[in-house]
């Protein structure tokens, strides 16, 4: 029998308040093998850790019991506290009677009743704990970063400039991401590019950063230090070696019929193209599904103006593995489909466009060359009205439950731009609520308000009905002065609700990473953790996180590249040695735990054994430590019982099913 | 049951939802000829006004169109919520409601399709 | 056994580690109030879940096993809750045979970020464990009193 401890948390009130903690103290002492039980306000403190570590010496004690908040909080913490004190971490065991317990109950004896069963199930487990002794593994002081995006861009370059090696990956022919799209950036309204294009360049010429662009993750294997990843190297059908970047391909390109997706399919590019002035890397790729040359064969004109004979039809898609110790995730984000909100008539005028379009309407290099035109006739428009919170905080099926944070200022931005240089056009805003916490932010749309007259009004838009005269009638409200509204407009512009970017799901998969009901990935911890996915070695950067502004996305970056580094400064992890293990005596070699093993991490060996006096060589299951995760498929599987898990064996399970149903 | 309850019961709209965009408004076509406008529906829901949104012009002004349940990003949908007001004040008259025989001595050829129909999602309980 | 007034189910949950825990600490943490009679075992993955586990269960007087694990295709290890769908399709269909009825057997995805879901799922199989009242075709009559 051991001599077990058992701890009792108040939390403050958190516990306390629904839990009479003197009753848990009180019934841990009836326990079998409970020696000592006592009760604090806050065991994580220092001063509850030290009554921890003088129970422990004492009453000699050989396994512990906290019954507190959720493992996820302070299992490392009172494991640590455990070694410190000379008991292996693993013969700590937390009850859960937080949030699964005081949290949720309002009733004092029903959760007091509860937090006794709990405590009594992790008694139960702890008399069953094996001294664990953690392995290590090495780590690969490289990182990847899928997505080249300016929060890509930035974790790459924070980590490099620590001195690892990063990769980037994107699946579009040159870096830059949402960010080199944009013509103007709020609050200062500076130009996106020429404050990405200085980042972009830097990223490139690191001597510690490799760019895969036109590139996509295939495959992950591995775990936290040790991940293998295969990348997809597209066929570009240039050679990025011999390429200098002229131009002169896409200029002599007869297929020009593509739409260009850099300007949102507002207008057509050539078959052969970088989708921007300043790509970097500045190699065109070809789009093999409108390169008349691979799909026909005739043509082949680039090739042939090509001076340095880059062009080479016959590349093929590479698959490359490399070794990874951390990835971080920065696949950003894209804006919704406007295909259910018929009301706004996006899929019927040219003139109805989103605010990321009116991005590139507004940008030099973008299909109207920065000039204010309407899309279907070219004329200036001479009355805008944006439509605020389009597929934002919608809690139908139509739209996106949460806000997409950043539109109230970009309509404030392109508002204010617009008045400025078309100062006899007239901007009208429908808006339900401007939000504009920031530095800068408010005074930035009061600005727009006070100082450039944009007509902010309050109250959705319900239509807006294109009319044979080609122009647009728009059916709103004004709630503030009871009215309702119909406008005649030239020009309709959405602030569409934006949306992790769609990929992302499938590389969440590939990781392992855990994904929300919205497709943004799930953050270790909401609060303290925002950064980390809850798979260890996987980084969240940017808007594949959250919704997020540009200097919100590059603080993220920031702090993404931190973890990184802080992993990878690291020589050897600890590994978890809550790990498969065959009993030898039981196992019959009969393969199905290798079968369904994720990992790998079972192998075969002849051992000789002593079964009960008789010696005998026999196939034995052996599971490398190293590569077990430990998710205890095989356990289950095994038909002789032979595999249990460590720290969750079935004996364990048991005893905790027992105790609950006592 | 208290009205509030009953129209909640009725109409299946849980008026918290509502996050006072206006939409409803922006997309009623009897906008003008309603005392109590569409979006203001739900508020009188909320602080249990019930009553005055029972008596106001707005019950019978409705169309029952239902662009505003169709376009509503919040799913509270304020026809369904004035339709249940409706209810309650038909159901008290009891008598005074339109019986389905009764109907089409009222017709008149000149009438729209979609006036029938709303009228009979109006007048039909 | 009298169905009394005053009877509460007994349910045991098992949650793996990565989803479902999560999911119960974020219904706690929004304080997403489900009933007491269900006492939450901590498994690393749904497929450490052992048929054995929940026979032993009922066996000892449960009157519910409840599953919990990521959906299908977010497993932490890939494929594990592929595994626990499977074993559990069986199990619940020979349980079935021996009479412990449909509804006091369920698995559930709820992922870390189903707070919601989690409290919800709790609140309709407590409900239906208790309309179908204590369970006494697996319990072993010498664990009785």
């Amino acid at each position: 029998m051991r001599r077990i401890g058992v701890f009792v948390c108040h939390c403050g009130s958190n516990i306390a308040a629904t839990v009479d903690v003197k009753k848990v103290v009180e019934m841990a002492l009836k326990e079998q093998g409970v020696v000592h039980a006592e009760d604090y306000p806050y065991m994580c403190s220092e001063a509850g850790q030290v009554k921890i570590a003088e129970a422990i010496k004492e009453h000699k004690l050989e396994g512990i019991v906290v019954c507190s908040c959720s493992p996820r909080m302070h299992e490392a913490t009172f494991r640590k506290c455990a070694e410190r004190n000379g008991l292996n971490p693993y013969l700590v065991e937390i009850a859960n009677i937080r949030e699964h317990c005081s949290w949720i109950h309002k009733d004092m004896a029903e959760a007091t009743e509860k937090a006794v069963i709990l405590m009594r199930a992790a008694v139960a487990k702890v008399h069953l704990n094996a001294p664990l002794q953690a392995g290590e593994s090495a780590v690969t002081k490289k990182a990847l970063v899928i997505g080249g995006g300016i929060a890509g861009i930035q974790t790459a370059i924070d980590i490099a400039d620590a001195g690892y090696k990063v990769d980037i990956v994107e699946k579009e022919p040159s870096i830059g991401g949402r960010m080199s799209q944009l013509d103007k950036t709020f609050p200062t309204l500076d130009c996106s590019a020429c404050i990405l294009t200085p980042k972009m360049v830097e990223a490139a010429a690191h001597e510690n950063i490799t760019i895969h662009t036109w590139s996509e993750v295939e495959k992950v294997s591995g775990f936290v230090g040790n991940f293998t990843v295969d990348i997809r190297k597209k066929a570009r059908y240039v050679n990025m070696d011999k390429c200098t970047g002229c131009g002169v391909c896409q200029e002599k390109c007869p297929s020009k019929k593509p739409l260009n997706e850099f300007n949102r399919g507002l207008n057509t590019r050539s078959a052969i193209y970088t989708p921007f002035a300043q790509a970097i890397p500045n190699v065109p790729v070809i789009d093999a599904n409108a390169c008349i040359k691979l799909n026909t064969g005739k043509c082949g004109i680039c090739e042939k103006f090509c001076q340095v004979g880059a062009i080479d039809y016959t590349q093929k898609d590479e698959i490359i593995t490399e070794q990874y110790g951390a990835i971080v995730v920065a696949t950003g984000f894209d804006t919704i489909k406007l295909d259910k909100y018929g009301e706004y008539a996006y899929n019927e005028s040219k003139d109805v466009i989103t605010s990321l379009e009116l991005e590139r309407i507004m940008n030099a290099a973008g299909p109207t060359k920065g000039h204010l035109e309407r899309l279907s006739d070219g004329k200036a428009p001479k009355e805008i009205v944006f439509i605020q919170c389009v597929g934002s905080r919608c809690s139908d099926d139509r739209g996106k439950p949460y806000c997409s944070k950043i539109c109230c200022m970009y309509t404030a931005k392109h508002a204010m731009l617009i008045r400025d240089k078309y100062p006899d056009t007239n901007v009208t805003v429908f808006y339900i609520d401007v939000r504009t916490p920031g530095k800068n932010f408010d005074e930035f749309y009061r600005r727009a308000v006070e100082d450039y007259g944009v007509n902010y009004v309050k109250g959705q838009v319900g239509k807006v009905a294109p009319q044979p005269d080609g122009s647009l009638m728009v059916h709103g409200v004004d709630l503030l002065e009871n009215k309702q509204i119909v406008k005649k407009a030239d020009m309709v512009v959405l602030a569409t609700a934006i949306e992790p970017n769609p990929d992302v799901r499938k590389i969440a998969t590939m990781l392992t990473a855990s994904i929300d009901t919205n497709n943004f990935l799930t953050e270790a911890h909401p609060k303290l953790r925002p950064v980390e996915s809850p798979t260890a070695g996987v980084f969240l950067s940017g808007v594949c996180q959250g919704p997020k502004d540009i200097p919100e996305t590059v603080a993220q970056a920031g702090a993404a590249a931190v973890k990184v580094i802080g992993l990878l400064a690291k020589d050897k992890l600890k590994t978890n040695p809550c790990t498969a293990k065959a009993d030898e005596l039981r196992c019959n070699g009969c393969s199905q735990c290798a079968n369904v093993c994720p990992y790998g991490a079972i192998s075969y060996e002849t051992k000789q054994v002593n079964d009960h006096g008789i010696r005998e060589d026999r196939r034995i299951a052996v599971v490398n430590s190293a590569l077990c995760q430990g998710c205890g498929a095989c356990t289950v599987t095994c038909p002789s019982g032979a595999m249990d898990l460590q720290g969750f064996s079935n004996r364990q399970i048991i005893a905790e099913v027992d105790a609950i149903c006592r | 049951m208290n009205k509030v309850e009953e129209i909640k019961l009725i109409s299946g709209v849980n008026p918290l939802k509502c996050m006072k965009c206006g939409k409803c408004s922006a997309s009623c076509p009897s906008f003008n000829e309603m005392d109590i406008k569409p979006h203001q529906f739900v508020t009188y829901v909320i602080n249990d006004d019930v009553e005055a949104l029972a008596q106001s012009k707005s019950a019978w002004k409705c169309l029952s169109c239902f662009a505003c349940i169709e376009r509503c990003p919040r799913d509270v949908k304020p026809g369904k919520l004035i339709d249940a007001a409706r209810q309650i004040l038909i159901r008290q008259r009891d008598q005074e409601g339109l019986s389905p025989d009764e109907i089409p001595a009222l017709l008149d050829e000149e009438i729209p399709q979609q006036l029938l129909m709303s009228a009979f999602r109006k007048y039909r309980r | 056994m009298p169905v009394t007034e005053n009877w509460k189910p007994k349910i045991v949950a098992f949650c793996c580690n990565w989803c479902s825990y999560a999911g119960a600490d974020l219904a706690g943490s929004s304080r997403l109030a489900y009933p007491a009679d269900v006492k939450i075992i901590k498994v690393p993955c749904s497929c450490r879940v052992n048929p054995m586990f929940i026979l032993r269960a009922f066996e000892k007087g449960a009157d519910g096993v409840i599953l919990c694990g990521c959906h299908p295709g977010d497993c932490h290890y890939s494929t594990g809750n592929y595994y626990a769908r499977r074993r559990m399709t069986l199990l619940f269909s020979m349980l079935d045979y021996l009479g412990v009825e449909e509804g006091r057997t369920r698995v559930e995805w709820v992922s870390a970020a189903e707070g919601v879901k989690f409290s919800e799922t709790m609140n309709s199989f407590v409900e239906k464990v208790r309309a179908l009242g204590p369970n006494v075709r697996l319990g072993d009559l010498r664990c009785k009193n």
